[in-house]
């Protein structure tokens, strides 16, 4: 089995988000920068099946030169090559235009299956998975928390409001990992040396053949609204509390 | 460090350090920051979730939970791979050791188990005996502890030592008899790195497993914290030691435990950061979200500048303890695990720096008090209950500053070290001395220039404070010869002194790479933390000066002495209120330490 494990590098969630000068893109200076966790799911679900059925596990990362540290710890965690398509200016660009360059890296490939996180939690656009499935003329099954792989063909559950649905289609595909799919495995001690020597290819998108195409752009980042601080209900008695608090439940929260 | 020359242990005494020389969190490899993700990322998902079972002694849990530290290499750093770890450098091990620091309890069983209970193999075992033991320790398969201290042997550990080990009458088996306590890990270890007199007299180290006949662990004691780590007396009657299970050599058991004891001091200085910037993280946030005044704390002077204090503390115990090891490091590089002088090399160039590592375990155990306790003002009422994690920590740290030597007996290794190493010739401390002596008249604190670069007058502080602990140890020296020994009180201050001096050049150092690498607009709050440290550290030097001065002469002796110690340590205070303003607000903003890697 040949699998290729998309990999974005996004902010840790711990990290402070602040917007930089422009209004448009967020002032990287103090991020932490992790592996996409929905892209953890991904890459254990791909090592699960390597182990199983043997073959190959390639992991793509797009971006600056920073993107290295997540291909890195994928392969600490246990995948066997990474291609990093190096472009420094990628970061927040139009996800169709990061999807036409996955795909330039891919196709060569020839994977059985390409893995993708379901979203991404920096810009939660969901969208380069498809697009890549669609560059490729792959069928794709998105939003999957099991997965089965046999005879050629891959069969994928995806949770719908308290039920599932079962996708069936015939490999190669592109799968979109949910949470539940698997328990991702930590980068261990033995793999981290190991991924030293593993290797890592570098390739700008004009190697690739890819130009840049942004149909969208980032108008404005704006800020969560700061949090409006805490009201005490007032009142003597339980009812008096009580009644208050409907009070400001119906006409300030307006949520009843 | 390959090509460049390595300093000598204490040597930074003499002169300034080629900041080259001196290692910083900042140039951690990659593989070094993925070990800090991944024991980050193993204490926030198996160790917390399992707190409460951990602090009732759940020993099945904790077993569980060593066995996946060790499948994860978080055993086996220090082990060679042949005996199935992973032979790394001392960063690395201090890597998890900071982030294991942040998981209380399992900290201590942790840092006994891979520390005191397995380096002793490691540096000291035969080929077979690594063989044996290394593997299972190394998976975690196997728990170690580590028994030196007696009921009646503690600080005088070798002196006090009742335990008998004599040989069986058919030579097979030392027959051990004696009583170890406070043995952590005793509650659920199999091999026990045990210390006895061999016919009342030779000092030595054994392997002793608990399945051996004669050997039982007694009750657990009542702890004031680390409630999850096993502490337990270590009984041996008539116990059956097989003699190939002596450690090393016949005589040889003060090397093994006060080199392995090097190790785990510079080790619980890692520990303790980590726990300290854990509990800096829960101050910020408590503070950020406490209003009172209708504001948030946070907003108030007062709490800013222990948030700032607690920063700056962290930061020079950091800057020195990663400094320190480097310097190990850069000692064992060329030594090789397949030597079979390998461990009596490791623990000579370890040993070279026993005056860092007895630095490293002072500052950081004290900078962890100091933090834990302004963690819990900070949190005011919440902060003395259980319900907030404020409490624990204060509980769990007070431990660090009694085992691994109390934090007396390291600041008397320091000053006694330096003075061991002038006497043989090793640092031309006294040839310093004495140069200092001439020329002090002379010198004005008026007449330095200074480079016009930053840091310039920190730099030079940093070099006048370690001219004023040559200059007071000298005196002392003098005043006392062989009897300075006696003089604990001067010998504290002494050792105060040289701590602090080390510290301070380490953030000066540190503040200084980071602006060669970052710029200063980037590097600004490596520098007021640098700054305002030694604002709070430099009039304190000159209190411990004067004290120790007062102490050794008096009339006009005194006052010429007094006059040399107020030159050189002569300081303009910086605007400390400024400088903190502007680190807290660095720790409000990052919900914690300011620095990440
Ligand atoms: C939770 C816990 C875990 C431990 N784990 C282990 C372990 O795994 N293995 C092990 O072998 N031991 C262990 N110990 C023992 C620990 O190392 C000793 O408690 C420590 O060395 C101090 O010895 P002591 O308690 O006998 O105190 P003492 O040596 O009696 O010291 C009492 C006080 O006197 C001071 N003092 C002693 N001598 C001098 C001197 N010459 N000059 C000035 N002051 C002096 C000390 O600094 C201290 O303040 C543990 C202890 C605890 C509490
Ligand atoms: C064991 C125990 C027994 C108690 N018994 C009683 C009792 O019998 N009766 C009773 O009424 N109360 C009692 N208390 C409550 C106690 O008096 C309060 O905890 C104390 O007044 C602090 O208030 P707080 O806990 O809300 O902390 P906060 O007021 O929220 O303080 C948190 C931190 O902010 C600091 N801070 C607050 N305001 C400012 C400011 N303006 N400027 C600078 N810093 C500020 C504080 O100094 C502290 O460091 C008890 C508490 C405990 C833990």
């Amino acid at each position: 089995m040949n699998i290729v494990v998309c990999i974005k590098q996004v902010p840790d969630t711990e990290s402070v988000i602040k917007i930089a000068g422009d209004g448009k893109s967020i002032d990287t200076g103090d991020i932490k920068w992790v592996m996409n966790p929905y892209d953890e799911f991904g890459v254990e679900e791909a090592l699960r099946i390597v182990k199983d059925q043997g073959g190959e596990v390639t992991v793509v990362g797009a971006g600056p030169a920073r993107v290295v540290e997540a291909l890195r710890t994928a392969l600490a965690m246990g995948a066997d090559k990474a291609v990093h398509i190096q472009d420094d200016d990628l970061y927040g660009a139009d996800p169709i235009a990061v999807a036409k360059m996955l795909a330039k890296a891919i196709e060569p490939l020839s994977p059985d299956v390409v893995f993708f996180g379901q979203r991404a939690v920096d810009d939660d656009s969901g969208v380069v998975s498809s697009a890549v499935a669609e560059y490729l003329g792959m069928p794709q099954l998105s939003v999957i928390t099991k997965l089965e792989i046999a005879d050629g063909k891959v069969k994928g559950t995806r949770p719908i409001e308290g039920q599932t649905v079962v996708l069936e289609a015939s490999l190669p595909a592109v799968i979109s990992a949910q949470k539940g799919l698997n328990e991702p495995r930590y980068a261990s001690l033995p793999g981290i040396m190991k991924a030293k020597k593993k290797p890592l290819e570098t390739k700008t998108p004009a190697d690739l053949g890819a130009e840049r195409s942004d149909f969208i752009e980032i108008a404005t980042l704006n800020p969560p609204p700061d949090r409006a601080p805490g009201k005490t209900v007032e009142g003597e008695t339980a009812q008096e509390l009580a009644a208050n608090l409907a009070k400001l439940l119906k006409e300030e929260a307006k949520v009843i | 460090m390959a090509d460049k020359e390595i300093p000598q242990g204490g040597g930074f005494l003499l002169g300034p350090t080629d900041p080259a020389a001196a290692f910083v969190p900042e140039e951690f490899s990659d593989e070094h920051k993925m070990i800090l993700t991944t024991t980050a990322d193993f204490v926030a998902g198996d160790i917390v979730p399992m707190d409460e079972q951990i602090e009732a002694k759940d020993h099945a849990v904790v077993k569980k939970l060593m066995a996946s530290a060790g499948e994860l290499g978080l055993l086996g750093s220090d082990v060679p791979e042949e005996f199935g770890g992973l032979g790394l450098d001392k960063i690395s091990t201090a890597c998890i050791t900071e982030e294991i620091g942040k998981s209380g309890s399992f900290a201590v069983a942790q840092g006994a188990h891979t520390g005191i209970g397995t380096l002793p193999i490691v540096y000291y075992g035969n080929k077979e005996q690594k063989e044996k033991y290394l593997p299972d320790l190394a998976a975690g398969t196997k728990i170690a502890a580590y028994g030196l201290t007696e009921a009646g042997a503690g600080s005088d550990a070798v002196g006090g030592c009742r335990t008998k080990a004599v040989l069986s009458e058919d030579g097979k088996h030392y027959i051990l008899n004696g009583e170890k306590m406070f043995i952590t890990n005793g509650g659920w270890a199999e091999t026990f790195i045990v210390f006895a007199k061999i016919d009342n007299a030779e000092f030595s180290a054994f392997i002793v497993e608990r399945d051996f006949p004669g050997v039982s662990t007694g009750a657990e004691e009542h702890k004031m914290g680390i409630n999850g780590s096993s502490t337990t007396t270590v009984i041996l009657e008539d116990a059956q030691v097989p003699v190939e299970n002596l450690l090393y050599e016949k005589g040889k058991g003060a090397t093994i435990a006060m080199n392995v004891l090097n190790i785990g001091r510079y080790k619980l200085g890692c520990a303790a950061i980590g726990g300290a910037k854990g509990a800096l993280t829960q101050s910020a946030k408590f503070a950020k979200d406490r209003s009172q005044f209708g504001m948030p704390i946070a907003e108030f002077g007062a709490i800013q500048e222990k948030l700032a204090k607690m920063a700056a503390k962290i930061y020079a115990a950091e800057s020195s303890i990663f400094r320190s090891v480097g310097l190990i490091d850069a000692g064992l590089e060329g030594i090789s695990h397949d030597d079979p002088e390998y461990g009596a090399k490791a623990s000579a160039a370890i040993r070279e720096y026993a005056v860092e590592c007895s630095i490293d375990k002072v500052l950081g155990s004290e900078v962890l008090d100091y933090v834990v306790d302004e963690c819990v003002q900070i949190h005011g009422g919440y902060g003395y209950v259980s319900e907030y994690p404020a409490e624990r920590a204060y509980r769990d740290a007070r431990i660090n500053r009694i085992f691994e030597g109390t934090n007396e007996i390291n600041r008397m290794t320091i000053p006694g070290e330096l003075l061991k190493r002038a006497m043989k010739g090793k640092l031309p401390l006294m040839a310093a001395g004495q140069k200092l002596l001439g020329e002090i008249m002379e010198y004005s604190p008026l007449m330095v220039e200074l480079p016009d670069e930053p840091l310039a007058y920190e730099a030079h502080m940093a070099e006048m404070a370690k001219k004023a602990v040559i200059f007071v140890a000298g005196l002392a020296a003098q005043t006392y010869m062989q009897k300075l020994i006696h003089q604990q009180e001067i010998l504290m201050r002494v050792a105060d002194m040289v701590i602090e001096s080390f510290a301070m050049e380490s953030c000066v150092l540190r503040a200084k790479k980071a602006i060669d690498a970052l710029g200063e607009e980037k590097a600004q709050v490596y520098m007021d933390m640098t700054k305002a440290y030694m604002d709070e550290v430099l009039p304190q030097m000159l209190i411990w000066a004067n004290e120790s001065l007062a102490a050794m002469s008096e009339g006009d002796d005194l006052r010429t002495m007094m006059i040399g110690a107020r030159k050189l340590l002569k300081y303009q205070p910086a605007n400390g209120v400024a400088l903190r303003r502007a680190v807290a607000a660095r720790v409000l903003d990052k919900n914690g330490y300011p620095l990440s890697y």
